[in-house]
């Protein structure tokens, strides 16, 4: 095997292990939501991503139509533009297109850190290798989530439909304690988005607008120099 | 008959992907807006705190035990005790409320 493409292995092994217990959750969010064991397993293994996929399982389950799904999913993967770019900068070149297109779809948040905390020019085998783990554990995950949802009774799978925003409250909040600025923009994002409820918006509409109005007004009062 | 599912799986993959492999065959340079670097450092924060609220409370089958459910989030994410034990606190919160009304 590959000498780089074993370190990259290596490195990628705790956030493969990490990512079994987020996907755990995710399988079981997705099922006892209402999709299907298989559908739920082809989210995680086509788009091995906790934010993007949760929000997009949830707006399947809540039967949003198809385009507000997709802009769902830009606004919130919208950050991979600016995480591959960062990659772009550090890779050992060339490596041709073709290459850059098969590693591409293993960058996720954790596996761009580190990455981009290499002290190294990334080789193609060192990013195959970084991906491999992740990508096997969030598979995996969900298949363990998935099948376990199915085993429980109903009333039981209808209390679990919370667990998808109690992640989300434990993406957002330890965020808000370190940074004021994080805290502003979620709180306009939450008040804006009650508000809206009362309006006749579609809620995956109501989410676009609330999320990308509150972005902006926050990068406008702090256009701080935000690390990569 | 289109499976809607398989299709919105689909586009989910589509443009996920995209975003992430663009970057990497067409940018060539440095993005240099302060505004644009910080709109899309708090843009996941934004859709994840509109996606929450105020669905939160209406994802269990009443709104007292989504309002337990909530609260028990809150507090476990405030002492920063990991996506899975938030998420198992809030669904016990949930499931026992239930159990008592």
């Amino acid at each position: 095997m590959n000498d780089e493409y074993k370190r990259g292995l290596r490195r990628g092994l705790p956030i493969g292990l990490g990512y079994i217990t987020v996907s755990i959750a995710f399988g079981i969010m997705a099922v006892s939501g209402g999709i299907s064991v298989w559908n739920t397993i082809m989210i995680s293994m086509t788009n091995l991503t906790s934010a993007g996929q949760f929000a997009g399982a949830g707006l399947i389950i809540s039967g949003a139509p198809l385009y507000e799904i997709a802009i769902t999913t830009l606004v919130i993967n919208i950050r991979y533009l600016l995480m591959s770019f960062s990659v772009l900068q550090k890779l050992k070149m060339p490596i041709p297109v073709w290459k850059r297109l098969i590693f591409g779809f293993g960058i996720t948040d954790e596996t761009f850190t580190l990455a981009v905390l290499e002290k190294d020019e990334l080789t193609f085998e060192f990013m195959m290798g970084l991906i491999t783990l992740p990508y096997i554990g969030w598979a995996l995950g969900t298949v363990v989530g998935a099948l376990l949802t199915n085993m429980l009774p109903l009333s039981v799978q209808k209390c679990l439909a919370i667990a998808l925003y109690a992640m989300f409250i434990a993406l957002i909040i330890p965020a808000t304690k370190r940074s004021k600025e994080v805290t502003f923009v979620v709180a306009v994002a939450v008040v804006s988005s009650i508000i809206l409820k009362f309006l006749p918006i579609s809620s995956g509409f109501s989410i676009i607008i609330c999320a990308v109005f509150a972005a902006a007004l926050g990068a406008k009062m702090f256009p701080k120099e935000v690390e990569e | 008959m289109i499976n809607k599912v398989a299709l919105a799986i689909t586009i989910m993959a589509v443009v996920t992907y995209l975003t992430r492999v663009l970057p990497l065959i067409l940018f060539k340079e440095k993005i240099k807006s302060n505004f644009i670097k910080s709109f899309l450092h708090y843009i996941p924060y934004t859709v994840l705190a509109a996606m929450t609220f105020p669905q939160i409370l209406f994802s269990t089958p009443s709104i007292y035990s989504g309002v337990a459910g909530l609260v028990v989030a809150l507090v476990l994410a405030f002492f920063e005790m990991g996506l899975v034990t938030v998420a198992t606190g809030a669904v016990i919160a949930v499931l026992l409320v239930q159990y008592f009304i």
